[in-house]
């Protein structure tokens, strides 16, 4: 599924190092890319290739400030692509749970319907 | 800015039978919508319908079959908005992958272009309301979503 790769936040994410980058700047607020360095097993180019991907994912804000640019996570940001991702992934792993049950009933040769008692589909939506 | 999630679990059924239970409208009722119109047509335009939705009327939720290899993998468009036919941009792509193992077989769903970030304000205030976890759980989170879709 090649087209998944290409996915912004996916690539912002699923790199450790970003990761670890996100945790350290949450913790201060806000830090300059050599405060980074600092924390971190990165070089100072190393942090500012990490924060421009991070920037362009939208989850952090720069900020020049004389000679510096200054970083801050977007928490508005953040939330919501968790808050999201946690709900669509939720969904799925009811429906899939379902699957499972009906796959399973029809492999064992069971003739009994299966209902969908228990799953609240009230929730369900795109 | 779009997201994807990707979720996956292991079923204890030959891959035609999981194959059946994605595709076939009478089996996709038993565990989604409450009616299924689906056929494994490449751009066939069909539709989930929910009766049991909380409003009075039933939704209607378009999609789009994009591809299918029989007991391999299955995807189509589901569009955001009811009665609105999916395409490029309005629409979330949903890919299946069936892959068969020993005892059984692994499904995966991958769930993809959900502009998840352009909620409304209202839908960000509720969530606001009712969410109780720091920054640092959620950042776990999304690692723990990103690790999910590493290749195996």
């Amino acid at each position: 599924m090649p087209d998944l790769q290409d996915d912004q936040l996916w690539a912002a994410v699923a790199e450790p190092g970003r990761r670890r980058l996100l945790d350290v700047l949450v913790a201060h607020g806000e830090a300059t890319p050599t405060m980074l360095a600092k924390e971190l097993p990165f070089t100072r180019q190393a942090v500012s290739k990490h924060l421009a991907v991070l920037v362009e994912a939208g989850l952090v804000d720069a900020r020049r400030e004389g000679r510096e640019v200054r970083y801050t996570v977007r928490p508005d940001r953040l939330d919501a692509a968790a808050q999201a991702l946690n709900a669509a992934a939720s969904r799925w792993d009811r429906r899939l749970a379902a699957i499972k049950r009906l796959a399973e009933q029809t492999a064992q040769g069971s003739t009994t319907a299966i209902g969908t008692t228990g799953l609240p589909q009230s929730a369900d939506g795109p | 800015m779009p997201m994807i999630i990707g979720r996956e679990i292991f079923i204890e059924a030959p891959v035609d039978v999981v194959w059946r239970a994605i595709t076939e409208p009478d089996q996709i009722v038993q565990w989604f919508s409450d009616e299924a119109d689906v056929e494994l047509k490449t751009g066939y335009e069909g539709a989930l319908i929910f009766t049991e939705h909380s409003s009075k009327e039933p939704v209607v939720a378009h999609i789009t079959v994009q591809a299918f290899e029989p007991d391999r993998s299955f995807s189509y468009r589901w569009a955001y908005e009811p009665g609105v036919v999916p395409g490029e941009g309005n629409s979330v792509l949903v890919e299946f992958v069936l892959i068969a193992e020993t005892g059984g077989t692994r499904l995966r769903v991958a769930e993809s272009g959900l502009d998840l970030l352009d909620w409304s304000q209202e839908q960000k205030d509720d969530y606001a309301a009712d969410h109780n976890h720091g920054w640092a759980k959620h950042i776990g989170d999304l690692g723990e979503y990103a690790a999910s879709k590493q290749p195996a």
